[in-house]
């Protein structure tokens, strides 16, 4: 043992040619997060009453939802799958809360049960694509329709809206005298567990095992369908979870709630670095997105700008972001060659073989 | 002009500040610096159902000669989609610029009615026009005409064009819109009471959108083979009905009426699909509330009954009952006068 370990050059790493330090700040999430806050810096100093605290509060309640779904999102899409039926979902959710309530149930109960019913249509995706083989996009574009459709039929052409005030203010409450919504700390939590999950465990080196090459997770053990399932389904209690909130805030249970929200998650969690073909993506990074893309929007309405000015430009920013990203993947594969030319003397495949 | 550059200005410059920090990957950051805080406290600020619509295109008009003539500042802004959540960014924008007054048109009755409520806390004055909120949620509502009144000339034109008898559909708009249900029942009710022959068959939605509505216009025809008329109480859908009807060989034969604007409805007239529409004067009614909006932020009116302000050329109104304004009766537009309008 001792004289193995002896012999043995320490193993290289491309990824780990650079000191740790650059490891960690030069990467796409930092760069999202720098543009956060030049974007901020910028909205404070030159738009009227961005700087003002109720900004931030407005603009919590507003990507909440959209922050809660990009993180299953996220880890779908590092999967190398995608869902786009959560917007659906969260329709779903909204609809069966408010029949559920209209009925007479305790809020607790119609909860608990709408969550329920979105896990199932969850795990409903997750088995049509791991149990049949199916491609993600096209399931989901299905049940994408098929949610809607029962959520919008379920209820016909009126909303529920007489909600206990007690809730709607729960969901609107602010932490003591500050600008900071309640609702931040549970937000920060489910953040934080996604983020354990997917960085600090072996299920979340699974993920992106998975997609980076679903074959040589499945030889390193990994039980890509399980995780795959798992996330899914995830990914419908969460959603499902966003349309409670949904329905609580604008306190209106309606089949057509969310509509369109799926495409604000998936270029958020794009913008926030995740790599549409799977393997490549990180939580920070996609926080930074849902709040830099909400920032945008809530600085250029300050500015007196409409929606259509807004969504040209978010769309401009997402095209922009997509180019840079891979200009940066092409730059740094041109760097990655030189280097290997330059330093040939020893390079990390025959120390490995010396070792074994 | 000069605010509209500016404000162009500062989005380039957004734009332009993405793409250096994209570009540079990474980049420093400034510390935080305070802005202050501040607004304009006699701004009259609109927001619509949606961008894009004739309709309000219409009633902006009429707001801003409205700011124009008492002297203060006026803007419009609003979603392109008429969905309630996307109102409520608008509105708590406007609650973060302190505006003056807001004029809004609501996608939903209560489902704004927090963000109204927060407005309302900051100093800002709501005004409700064309579509109400639940009364608790807003200072006055500005309508356009009173309900029932609109119900029955819509019922009445198409009466009088069909011969009293056979079977009708509508064309809505959304199917929460507040309006358009309240008018569809109480053109059911007036139907029952008074063209016991007529024969309300189908009531579909159009979700105030060109082509869905034009396509739902073909699905009627279709599924109701003898459908003698049509009726479509939102500006998006009559036209859209009437380009359908104009190209399709039920021009003639099936009866069109609704609420349209004359400059939509001009050519349907001219070439004999459409007979007679109807509609209030959206520019006056964007006058109103511009008018109405202005009475409650100066502090002149709080909106009880009662109270009373003069609204420029339209003259003096009272707020009625439960805070509403009514701007007038509707105006029945055909080949004789629709050429005298230009809205």
């Amino acid at each position: 043992m001792t004289l193995l370990s002896e012999k043995a050059a320490p193993r290289t790493y491309a990824a780990h040619a650079r000191p740790w330090w650059q490891r960690t700040l030069m990467t796409r999430d930092t760069a999202i997060i720098a543009l956060l806050v030049v974007v901020w810096t910028y909205a404070s100093i030159a738009i009227l009453n961005f700087s003002d605290p109720i900004t931030v509060y407005f603009l919590v309640l507003d990507i909440a939802p959209i922050l809660l779904i990009a993180l299953p999102m996220t880890l779908i899409i590092i999967t190398g799958e995608i869902d786009l039926s959560v917007a659906s979902v969260v329709g779903l959710s909204s609809v069966l809360f408010g029949v559920l309530h209209r009925e007479g149930l305790p809020m607790v109960a119609a909860m608990v049960l709408a969550l329920l019913a979105c896990a199932v249509a969850g795990a409903l995706n997750g088995v049509l694509v791991t149990r049949y083989g199916l491609p993600s996009l096209a399931v989901t574009i299905g049940t994408m329709a098929l949610f809607r459709g029962i959520a919008v039929g379920a209820l016909g052409t009126t909303a529920i809206t007489d909600w206990p005030d007690s809730w709607q203010d729960l969901v609107q409450a602010r932490i003591g005298d500050s600008q900071i919504p309640l609702m931040t700390i549970p937000l920060v939590v489910l953040i934080l567990i996604f983020a354990v999950v997917l960085h600090f465990t072996p299920f979340g080196r699974g993920i992106f095992a998975a997609g980076l090459s679903k074959d040589a997770a499945r030889f390193s053990g990994v039980n890509v369908d399980r995780t795959k399932l798992i996330l899914f389904t995830l990914s419908g209690l969460v959603s499902g979870l966003a349309g409670i909130y949904f329905t609580l805030r604008y306190g209106s249970a309606r089949g057509d709630n969310a509509t369109g929200m799926e495409l604000q998650v998936i270029a958020a969690v794009l913008l926030g670095g995740v790599s549409i073909f799977g393997g490549r993506g990180a939580i920070p990074g996609v926080i930074a997105g849902v709040v830099l893309i909400g920032t945008i929007g809530s600085a250029l309405r300050l500015d007196g700008l409409s929606a259509n000015l807004i969504q040209i430009i978010t769309g401009l920013l997402l095209i922009a972001a997509v180019i840079a990203a891979s200009v940066l993947g092409w730059t740094g594969r041109i760097v990655g060659t030189y280097r290997r030319q330059h330093s040939s003397d020893e390079p990390s495949s025959k120390n490995s073989k010396k070792s074994e | 002009m000069t605010s509209k550059f500016r404000r162009a200005g500062s989005a380039v410059a957004i734009v332009a500040a993405l793409g250096l920090a994209l570009s540079a990957c990474g980049g420093g950051s400034d510390s935080g610096s305070d802005g202050e805080g501040g607004g304009d406290t006699s701004s009259i600020t609109f927001i619509p159902k949606n961008l894009g619509n004739p309709y309000f295109d219409a009633s902006d008009t009429g707001g801003q000669k409205a700011a124009e003539e008492i002297g203060t500042t006026w803007k419009q802004v609003g979603p392109t989609e008429s969905t309630p959540d996307s109102q409520v960014s608008f509105i708590n924008t406007a609650t973060q610029q302190r505006a003056g007054a807001l004029v809004v048109s609501a996608n939903d009755p209560t489902a704004i009615g927090d963000a109204l409520e927060e407005a309302r806390n900051a100093g800002t004055k709501v005004v409700t026009m064309d579509s109400d909120t639940e009364p608790q949620f807003r200072d006055v509502f500005v309508s356009q005409a009173d309900a029932a009144g609109i119900a029955k000339s819509q019922v009445d034109l198409i009466a009088e064009q069909i011969g009293d008898a056979g079977e009708i559909a509508i064309l809505s708009a959304a199917a929460n819109a507040t309006n358009q249900n309240e008018w569809i029942k109480l053109m059911e009710e007036e139907l029952a009471a008074n063209h016991p022959d007529i024969k309300l068959v189908d009531t579909v939605y159009g979700n105030d959108d060109d082509q869905t509505s034009f396509d739902k216009t073909a699905g009627l025809l279709q599924s109701h083979p003898n459908l003698k008329g049509i009726i479509s109480p939102t500006t998006v859908g009559v036209a859209a009905a009437a380009r359908y009807l104009s190209d399709s060989e039920y021009k003639g034969k099936v009866a069109l009426t609704g609420l349209g604007t004359p400059n939509q409805m001009r050519e349907y007239i001219k070439d004999g699909t459409v007979k007679s529409f109807a509609l209030w004067d959206p520019e006056q009614l964007g006058y109103l509330s511009a008018y109405a909006a202005d009475a409650l932020a100066s502090g002149d009116i709080e909106g009880k009954e009662g109270d009373t302000f003069e609204a420029g050329d339209l003259g003096e109104y009272t707020v009625g009952a439960d805070g509403v304004i009514v701007l007038g009766e509707p105006t029945v537009f055909d080949e004789s006068n629709i050429d005298d309008f230009d809205f």
